[in-house]
């Protein structure tokens, strides 16, 4: 069967390209790069949101682009089970537009944080997460202002178990120390409550190529196998 | 109907329960670092002057009212909105 993976050009993305490159020559399945205002769901199998500053971050981050056309569409596809992935920015537009829980503030130190930080695998049965086992932990970079998630149902999430990933140390504690934003619970990613819809802040297509790796890993490549692997399945 | 121009002001701001970082430096490494420890709390927030032309104040706010809520000029989740003021242009 022939995979097709949208990802989403807002003015202001980036690692768009970043993440093409990561499906198209690393993963092996066609995806096409859609400016925001020409995206349809129809020829499409799952979209990502890439990261970057769409419409300049302005008033809020990812507030513009919850409003695009694009967000209309990717809605049918949230609705009919298609996956769909927001990284980074993509995050913030997923909880602006609601198809995520929470919000995403400015983090505690006030510093835009680029840095490579380990996160662990707390759901691994999400579109998403499928190749990953419970309580992996994945050598993963971020580079965000606003990456501090914050949800008033905090117990909600995790009776549903919606929260998909964790900062953690190396050797998967869940700690202050290895929290670099302030996230509430260490929260590194959730899920929707149907488990095809992921946002997560570290940015796994800059983590699939052990070439720029400063641990020669690979762990961004399992997001992306584990889209293809929902969609082999059926969507399941 | 004779609609005029309108001024409506207004904030938005992190809600009570989440911490505001921004507010909480400025206290901290600013006021209170050059002598200001009577300042008990700082909370920074966002501002907006929108122009609206409407039929009297009452409509201008309730339409301003309304878009925020719609667009999510707040985001309910995290933060409260507060209509300062609504005025006429000078």
């Amino acid at each position: 069967m022939t995979i097709k993976i949208a990802v989403i050009q807002f003015p202001g993305s980036n690692c768009d390209l970043d993440t093409i490159h990561v499906l198209n020559n690393v993963i092996g399945v066609e995806a096409n790069l859609i400016w925001h205002n020409h995206f349809k769901e129809s020829n499409y199998d799952g979209c990502i949101l890439p990261g970057g500053f769409s419409f300049g971050d302005y008033w809020r981050a990812g507030i513009i682009a919850a409003y695009s056309p694009a967000l209309e569409e990717a809605r049918k596809m949230l609705k009919d089970g298609r996956p769909i992935i927001g990284i980074c920015n993509g995050f913030q537009i997923l909880t602006e537009a609601e198809f995520l829980p929470g919000a995403l503030l400015k983090n505690d130190s006030l510093k835009f944080i680029c840095k490579w930080v380990n996160i662990k695998v707390e759901n691994n049965s999400t579109a998403c997460t499928n190749k990953m086992n419970l309580g992996d932990v994945l050598s993963i970079p971020i580079a965000h202002a606003e990456g501090r998630y914050y949800t008033d149902n905090l117990k909600e999430l995790e009776e549903n178990n919606q929260i998909v990933f964790r900062y953690s140390t190396e050797s998967g504690e869940i700690i202050k120390e290895a929290n670099p934003n302030g996230s509430i619970d260490n929260i590194a990613g959730v899920c929707n409550l149907e488990q095809n819809c992921l946002g997560l802040m570290p940015h796994p297509e800059r983590a699939s190529e052990s070439i720029i790796s400063p641990k020669k890993t690979t762990d961004g490549t399992l997001v992306f196998e584990s889209i293809v692997e929902f969609i082999k399945r059926g969507f399941s | 109907m004779d609609r005029q121009e309108y001024i409506v002001e207004l904030i938005t701001e992190n809600k009570k329960k989440a911490s505001d970082p921004t507010g909480a430096t400025i206290k901290k490494d600013l006021f209170a670092k050059k002598g200001y420890d009577m300042i008990t709390n700082v909370r920074s927030g966002q501002y907006l002057r929108i122009y609206i032309k409407a039929a009297n104040e009452a409509e201008a706010k309730e339409i301003v009212e309304k878009m925020c809520n719609e667009l999510r000029i707040f985001n309910p989740v995290t933060q409260d909105l507060t209509i300062l003021k609504v005025s006429k242009p000078d």
